[in-house]
C-alpha cells in the first residue's frame, strides 16, 4: 500500500469541460442572463450570478422507455397494510412518481438546470454584443501604444527579469567544463581524512596526500564560483509599437439638488456600468468625468461616483466644460469622441437655448455618438424641458440617442439598447 | 420507518487487548499506514479477502467534485457533459444540499482509492475498510469484472483516449469532435455486446499504432494536385483503411460497434472515438450489473472490520459511535411512500442480504433449512459469501439468496402498473404465497438487459439506398419515449450518414407498433 498526497495537484481539472459546457449552452444562458438582469441590484454589478436555464441545448438523449405505455411489474419496499388484490389509485394528472410509477430519480432533463456563472463569465456574456458605435477614426498621429513583447535573452538586466532556468543551465555547463569539484567529493575526502587520522597505525603519507587533495579541491571550489556573473541570463523584452484606436468617453452627470438620492443612484449605476464596460473591453479608452450643478468641473472617478455636492442646475456649463476639454486635449481629428449625459431633465429655462446650440453645433459634429439618459422617479405627465429640446436634435441626428430610465431594473436593458452593436449606425 | 436491521453495537469486550490506534478526529499519513495495516490484518488475514495492491490518494473536496464529474475516473477526455455534471454537483454541494461521497474507488490495478482530506480519522478508517478491502476484493474476484474489464490497462487506455480526443480537437475543431462524442454518448447503453464478453484485450499501444498508421496513410495519399481537381474524392479512399469490408452481420445489438465497423462514410478518427466510448461502456457494464453486490460487499466488509477493530480494542468507544452513526445513515432504506424514496438503496439491500447469509450459515431457522438447504448451518459464512461475491451478479444473487426474512424485514410487495388502468394492483406481499413471486421480480428488476430497451440493427442496405433499420423489441407493451427516441435517432443518423428507421415491434406477437424515421442533417 502506498499513500499519495494529491491535495496540491492543480485544481479545477474540469475547467476545460466547464468552458465547453458554457459555450454549448450559450444561447440559453444568454436568455437567462437577460432575465437575471431584470432582477439584479446595483451592488451586484461585480458579483457572480446564479443562472437557471431550460436545458434544451444541453440535453443528452438516449433510448429510454416511455412512462405511459405498457404494463410493468415492480417490487417496492415498505408495505404498510396492503394485501394481495388491493388497488392503489394512481396519482392524477402529474403522471409518474408516487405510488405507481417508478419515482423519477433523473428528472429526465426537463427541469430547469441551475448553476452559477462566475463574474467573468457573466460579464463576458453581458457585454458580448456591445461596442462603441462608429469607432472609425483610426488615423493615428505618431502616437502608438507600445506593447512589450518577449525578445530573447540578454546578459544584463534588472533582477526581476532574471531567467533562472537559463542562468542555472549556463552555470551547470561552466561548472562541468571547468571541473568544479562537487560537494560530495569534499565530503568523501573529509571522511577519508577523518578515517585516516583515527586509523592505527597512522599512515602519515596517506594523511598528507589526502590533506593536499582536500586543499586543492577546496581551493578549486573557491575559485570556480557556483554562479558566476557570466552565467546570468535575463529575459529581454522589446516594446513594439502597436497602432491603436483612440477614444474618449465623456460622462456628464447632473448633481443638482433636484436630483434626489434615488435619481443620482440611477445615474451612477448607469455610469458604473458604462465604466465597467469600457475598462473591460477597450484598453485605449480615456474616460473623462464631468459633474455639474450651476457650475461644472472635471473630477476624478472617485469623486464622480462617491462625491456629494448639490446646487442649482445649469446644464450648459457641463457642455461648455466638455467642449473646452475637447479643444484642449482631444483633437477630433485624432480621437473618437463619445459622450453620455445623465440628468433628471430639469434645467433653468433660460439655459436651454444655449444647451441645444452647444450640443447641436459644437459637440455633435465632433462626437461619434452622444447618449442622453433621463432619470425620473416615474413616467411624468408630459416631457421635461431637456427631453423636449433634445427630441428635435435626435430627429435630425442619427448619432444622438436618448432614453428614459425610471427604475434600476431598466438600466441594463437601456444600456444594452444604447450600446448594442447596431446602435448609432 | 426504517426497515433495515439497525446495527446493534456488540457488547464491549471484557478485556481491551491493546491501546487504541487513534483518538480524536485528526489524521496523518503515519496513522493511516498503521490503521491500514490493522485493517488489512483483519480483512486479508481473518476474512480471507483477496485484493489488488492499494494506492491511496488524498484529495480535497474540490478535487472530489472534479472526479465526480468525470464519472469517477482520474483521467478522462474533455466533453461538455462532464462540465454540466460538475456545474450541477457543485451547485448542490455549495448549497449544502448534498454531501460528497467519502471515497471513490477505481477498478484498476493497483486499486486507486481516493479519500478526502476533510474526513475524520474514523471516517478514513471506515473508508479504507469499505473501499480498499471491500470494493477491492469484489473487483478482483467477481466473474463479471474478471471477464469484462482489464484492471491493469484501463488507466493507460484512458490516457490514450484523452490524448486522442485532444488531438482530434486540435485537428478538426472542437465542435466536430463534440458532435461525434455527443452521438456516441447517446448510444452508450447500446454500446455493449451483452452476450459475448470482450474477445480481445484492448491494447492502448495498438490503438495508438492504428492511429499513427491512419495518419501516415493520409499523408501518403495526399497530393497537392488533387486539390485542384474539382470532382475527385481522395478522402473516400482514406476511409477504407478501417472500414470492415465484409457484409455486416445482422442482427447486431451493439450499435456503437456496428456503426464503427460499417458506417459507410465515417472518417477514421470518428470511428476511433466510437471505439473509445464503446470501451468505456463495456468497462462500466459490470458495475451496472453489480450495484447491490458491490456496495453490499463493501458495506458488509467495513461493518465486520470495524467491529473486529473494536473487539480488539483498537478503536475507541467514541469513534465506534461515530462509525455507527454513519453506517446507519448509509444503510437506511426509506419506504416507497416516504418523501425521500428514490428506489432501492443498494447499500441497504446488499448489506441486509449478506448479513442474512451470515446468519443462515451460523444460526439457521427451520425456514432457512427449507429455503437454503445447501448453506443453512454450514458454519462457514465467509466461505459462502466469498463464493457468492465471486460467482453472482445482482440479478442472480437476489434470485439465489433473497430470503423470506429479508423480504419480511423490508416489507417488500409486488405491484402491477398497467398504463390503461387508473389504479395499480398489489399482486404479492411478504407472505408464504408471495415470497417466490417477489424474489423473482426483484431479481428481474436488477437485470440490466431488462432495464435497457432491446434495440438491434436488423437491416443495413449498403449497396442501394443505404438505409439503416433498427428494431426495438417491445416487452410488455412498453414503447420508447418518443421525444428522446427522435433525438437519439438524429445522432444515429449523423453517424450513419443516411436515412435511419426505427421500428418498434412487439416481441411476442411480432406486430409492428410504431415507426420512427430520420434523415441526417445536411
Amino acid at each position: 500500500m502506498n499513500i499519495i498526497d494529491r491535495r496540491l495537484n492543480p485544481k479545477s481539472k474540469s475547467l476545460g469541460n466547464r468552458q465547453r459546457f458554457v459555450r454549448r449552452a450559450k444561447a440559453d444562458i444568454r436568455e437567462a442572463v437577460k432575465d437575471a438582469l431584470k432582477k439584479r441590484k446595483v451592488s451586484e454589478v461585480e458579483g457572480s450570478e446564479k443562472i437557471s436555464i431550460r436545458s434544451k441545448s444541453v440535453r443528452e438523449p438516449s433510448f429510454s422507455h416511455s412512462r405511459d405505455s405498457g404494463s410493468r411489474d415492480m417490487i417496492l419496499p415498505g408495505n404498510k397494510d396492503y394485501k394481495v388484490g388491493d388497488l392503489i389509485p394512481k396519482p392524477q394528472g402529474g403522471g409518474g412518481g408516487g405510488g405507481g410509477g417508478q419515482a423519477s430519480a433523473d428528472g429526465e432533463g426537463q427541469d430547469d438546470f441551475v448553476f452559477t456563472l462566475s463574474k467573468d463569465e457573466f460579464l463576458d456574456l453581458f457585454f458580448e454584443d456591445l461596442k462603441l458605435p462608429n469607432l472609425i477614426k483610426t488615423r493615428l498621429k505618431d502616437l502608438k501604444s507600445p506593447v512589450p513583447q518577449r525578445a530573447g535573452y540578454t546578459s544584463d538586466g534588472p533582477p526581476a527579469k532574471l531567467n533562472r532556468v537559463r542562468t542555472m543551465r549556463r552555470s551547470l555547463a561552466r561548472r562541468i567544463a571547468l571541473r568544479r569539484p562537487k560537494e560530495s567529493e569534499v565530503q568523501q575526502l573529509e571522511r577519508a581524512l577523518a578515517e585516516a587520522e583515527t586509523d592505527v597505525p597512522r599512515d602519515e603519507n596517506l594523511i598528507a596526500e589526502l590533506r593536499a587533495k582536500l586543499d586543492r579541491v577546496l581551493r578549486l571550489r573557491r575559485t570556480i564560483a557556483y554562479v558566476d556573473p557570466i552565467d546570468l541570463q535575463y529575459n529581454r523584452t522589446e516594446r513594439v509599437p502597436k497602432p491603436a484606436t483612440q477614444a474618449v468617453m465623456f460622462c456628464l452627470m447632473d448633481a443638482s439638488a433636484s436630483m434626489t438620492e434615488p435619481l443620482k443612484d440611477l445615474a451612477k449605476r448607469f455610469f458604473m456600468l458604462l465604466h465597467l464596460f469600457l475598462s473591460r473591453h477597450y484598453r485605449e479608452v480615456d474616460v473623462v468625468f464631468v459633474r455639474h450643478t450651476s457650475t461644472a468641473s472635471e473630477v476624478d472617478e472617485e469623486t464622480f461616483f462617491r462625491g456629494v455636492e448639490t446646487g442649482g442646475t445649469v446644464i450648459s456649463t457641463a457642455l461648455e466644460e466638455m467642449d473646452r476639454i475637447v479643444r484642449d486635449r482631444y483633437s477630433p481629428e485624432d480621437w473618437n469622441i463619445y459622450a453620455a449625459q445623465a440628468s433628471d431633465g430639469d434645467n433653468i429655462p433660460d439655459d436651454m437655448g444655449r444647451c441645444l446650440d452647444l450640443v447641436e453645433n459644437s459637440l455633435l459634429p465632433v462626437c461619434q455618438y452622444f447618449a442622453y439618459i433621463e432619470v425620473s422617479e416615474q413616467i411624468g405627465f408630459g416631457d421635461t424641458i431637456v427631453w423636449d429640446g433634445y427630441k428635435e436634435i435626435a430627429e435630425r441626428n442619427k448619432h444622438f440617442a436618448m432614453r428614459r430610465v425610471t427604475s434600476p431594473s431598466e438600466i441594463f436593458p437601456v444600456f444594452h439598447e444604447l450600446f448594442s452593436a447596431s446602435a448609432g449606425a | 420507518m426504517t426497515m433495515t436491521d439497525i446495527p446493534e453495537m456488540r457488547p464491549k469486550p471484557a478485556v481491551k487487548a491493546s491501546k487504541p490506534l487513534f483518538d480524536g478526529p485528526e489524521w496523518n499519513f503515519d496513522l493511516i499506514h498503521e490503521v491500514y495495516d490493522a485493517i488489512a490484518e483483519i480483512g486479508v488475514g481473518e476474512m480471507g479477502l483477496d485484493i489488488y495492491r492499494n494506492q491511496i490518494e488524498v484529495i480535497t473536496a474540490e478535487q472530489m467534485l472534479d472526479a465526480y464529474s468525470s464519472i469517477g475516473m482520474p483521467v478522462m477526455y474533455r466533453h461538455w457533459s462532464f462540465g454540466k455534471r460538475f456545474a450541477h454537483d457543485e451547485m448542490y454541494y455549495r448549497k449544502g444540499a448534498r454531501s460528497l461521497a467519502f471515497e471513490i474507488v477505481i477498478n484498476s490495478d493497483p486499486c486507486i482509492n481516493y479519500i478526502m482530506e476533510e474526513n475524520s480519522m474514523t471516517m478514513q478508517c471506515l473508508v479504507l475498510a469499505h473501499a480498499a478491502m471491500g470494493h477491492n476484493h469484489f473487483f478482483k474476484n467477481n466473474y463479471l469484472f474478471k471477464q469484462w474489464t482489464q484492471a491493469d490497462a484501463i488507466l493507460e487506455y484512458l490516457a490514450f483516449a484523452k490524448k486522442f480526443v485532444a488531438d482530434c480537437e486540435e485537428r478538426f475543431g472542437v465542435p466536430a469532435v463534440e458532435a461525434v462524442i455527443d452521438a456516441a454518448h447517446a448510444l452508450m447503453n447500446q454500446g455493449v455486446s451483452r452476450n459475448a464478453a470482450p474477445r480481445r484485450r484492448f491494447d492502448p499501444a495498438k490503438a495508438r499504432e492504428r492511429e499513427i498508421r491512419r495518419r501516415e496513410y493520409e499523408v501518403e495519399i495526399y497530393n497537392e494536385l488533387w486539390r485542384t481537381l474539382p470532382q475527385s474524392k481522395p478522402e473516400a479512399k482514406a476511409e477504407e483503411v478501417v472500414i470492415d469490408p465484409s457484409p455486416p452481420i445482422v442482427p447486431e445489438e451493439n450499435l456503437l460497434y456496428f456503426l464503427e465497423k460499417h458506417s459507410p462514410k465515417l472518417a477514421g478518427w470518428k470511428r476511433e472515438i466510437l471505439r473509445i466510448v464503446r470501451v468505456l461502456s463495456t468497462y462500466f457494464y459490470p458495475q451496472r450489473q453489480t450495484k447491490v453486490m458491490n456496495e453490499g460487499c463493501a458495506t458488509f466488509v467495513h461493518y465486520e472490520i470495524m467491529n473486529r477493530l473494536y473487539e480488539k480494542g483498537l478503536v475507541t468507544d467514541g469513534s465506534m459511535l461515530e462509525f455507527m452513526h454513519m453506517h446507519s445513515a448509509v444503510v437506511y432504506q426509506p419506504g416507497f411512500s416516504d418523501r425521500g424514496f428514490s428506489g432501492f438503496n443498494p447499500y441497504a439491500l446488499g448489506f441486509a442480504m449478506m448479513r442474512d447469509i451470515k446468519r443462515i450459515c451460523l444460526e439457521p431457522t427451520d425456514e432457512d433449512r427449507q429455503w437454503f438447504p445447501d448453506i443453512a448451518g454450514n458454519g462457514q459464512p465467509m466461505e459462502t459469501l466469498r463464493e457468492a461475491w465471486a460467482n453472482f451478479r445482482d440479478e442472480s444473487f437476489i434470485h439465489q439468496f433473497l430470503s423470506p426474512k429479508v423480504i419480511r424485514d423490508f416489507r417488500l410487495f409486488h405491484i402491477r402498473n398497467k398504463s390503461e388502468d387508473h389504479a395499480v394492483r398489489v399482486e404479492a406481499i411478504h407472505d408464504e404465497m408471495g415470497y417466490r413471486d417477489v424474489r423473482r421480480l426483484l431479481a428481474r428488476q436488477y437485470d440490466v438487459s431488462q432495464q435497457d430497451p432491446d434495440i438491434q440493427v436488423t437491416d443495413a442496405d449498403l449497396s442501394g439506398s443505404r438505409r439503416l433499420v433498427l428494431t426495438h423489441f417491445v416487452r410488455d407493451g412498453i414503447l420508447l419515449d418518443k421525444d428522446e427516441c427522435d433525438r437519439t435517432l438524429m445522432h444515429v443518423a449523423r453517424l450513419w450518414g443516411f436515412r435511419v428507421r426505427l421500428v418498434e415491434v412487439d416481441n411476442m406477437t411480432g406486430a409492428k407498433l410504431r415507426e420512427h424515421e430520420t434523415l441526417p442533417l445536411p
